[in-house]
């Protein structure tokens, strides 16, 4: 049985590599003699397999090599959106990423998100990005008697809203929006993408009150279409465009 | 995110060509004389070079921006908007590429 066992293993071996993964880092206690806050490159040296992501080289360092290494994730599967980080300078999920798509020959550098205060090396402050979500009040704002049975809606009107739907909350887009970078007051892509989810949804009630919020001056007015939200999100989300069908509601003043 | 870079800063540079153009054509008002000094050190090569910059800054700015447009307008452009930054590029290259030649032989061509 072992015997077996261990001749399938190298039948089926999976192509292994050394990468090198170049961290930025960030010390808010500032220890070993560095200043409080003090932000430095640290370069470590990881053995991995083709199979393996982002995330399992981070868990590789953080388990055998520098346990003070800090960065987020929970499910570690691309759906609970914890672990968004700046990957050779473009924002992705470390666990939906795979080493070997991102030329493991040269160091992959690790950032974490930009636009958001760091706390310690890849965890950065979230609560800017959930204050806005807050915001644009993502919960069902129904008009009217509470129905005794589900709120019907036609596969058609479903269908304006899908995209949306699959909004994980990871950041990687607000984060990677250049006016979002030098405006922090601006609400950010995933605050409109999280209100064009209700807004063009038949059951809801609250579309002028939303929309009223985002026709601020940070609201979807300072988006300058320059596509980088769209190109970051790790669930494929058309972020632009759901900022776009805002701005026509807007405009036409209608839903 | 280039194309909205490449748009900020030629957008700039023609502000700033404005600017210019504004204070020395309004020269004319305090002095005909200091006037035709000032317009006559346009003539340099040095300034030829930098209208061709100008000239490419505005071509740029103008046909990026109806892509924005289109973009803003059309989901079909908002789909293909990468499709459409290289139209951009292939008009402004067209375009320089017959007014170049043509300006830089006025430029250095001394005619």
């Amino acid at each position: 049985m072992t015997a077996t066992a261990e001749k399938t293993e190298e039948v089926g071996a999976v192509e292994s590599f050394t990468v090198t993964l170049k961290i930025l880092r960030h010390d808010p206690d500032g220890l070993d003699g560095r200043e409080p806050g003090a932000e430095y490159w640290e370069e470590f040296q990881v053995e991995a397999h083709a199979t393996d992501r982002v995330l399992d080289a981070l868990h590789a360092i953080k388990w055998e090599q520098d346990g003070t290494l800090a960065f987020r994730r929970s499910c570690a599967h691309g759906v609970c959106g914890s672990d968004a980080m700046r990957i050779n300078a473009r924002n992705r999920l470390a666990c939906k990423t795979l080493l070997k798509d991102l030329n493991p020959a040269r160091p992959i550098t690790v950032e974490p998100i930009k636009g958001l205060p760091v706390e310690k090396d890849l965890i950065v402050d979230m609560e800017p990005f959930f204050a806005s979500y807050r915001d644009i009040m993502p919960f069902l704002m129904p008009s009217g008697p509470t129905p005794e049975r589900e709120r019907l809606q036609s596969p058609e009107d479903r269908e304006r809203f899908d995209d949306t739907t699959k909004c994980i909350l990871c950041a990687a887009c607000t984060t990677s929006c250049p006016v979002f970078w030098t405006d922090g007051q601006y609400f950010g892509p995933q605050a409109i993408v999280g209100a064009h989810r209700f807004i063009f949804d038949s059951r809801d009630d609250g579309e002028w009150d939303r929309l009223e919020i985002l026709n601020d001056q940070a609201g979807v007015w300072k988006c300058r279409t320059a596509f980088n939200c769209t190109e970051a999100c790790p669930r494929g989300i058309e972020v632009t465009k759901a900022i776009s069908e805002v701005k026509r509601a807007l405009t036409s003043g209608e839903v | 995110m280039w194309m909205w870079v490449v748009h900020r800063a030629t957008g700039v540079a023609i502000f700033f060509f404005l600017l210019v153009h504004v204070l020395d054509t309004s020269l004319v008002r305090v002095s005909p004389e200091a006037y035709n000094e000032v317009i006559g050190a346009y003539k340099t090569p040095i300034y030829g070079l930098i209208e061709a910059g100008l000239v490419a800054a505005i071509v740029l700015h103008a046909f990026n921006g109806l892509r924005i447009i289109a973009v803003d307008r059309w989901t079909w452009a908002l789909r293909r908007q990468r499709m459409l930054v290289w139209i951009v590029w292939g008009i402004f290259a067209v375009l320089m590429a017959g007014f170049l030649p043509r300006h830089l032989m006025h430029v250095f061509g001394g005619a």
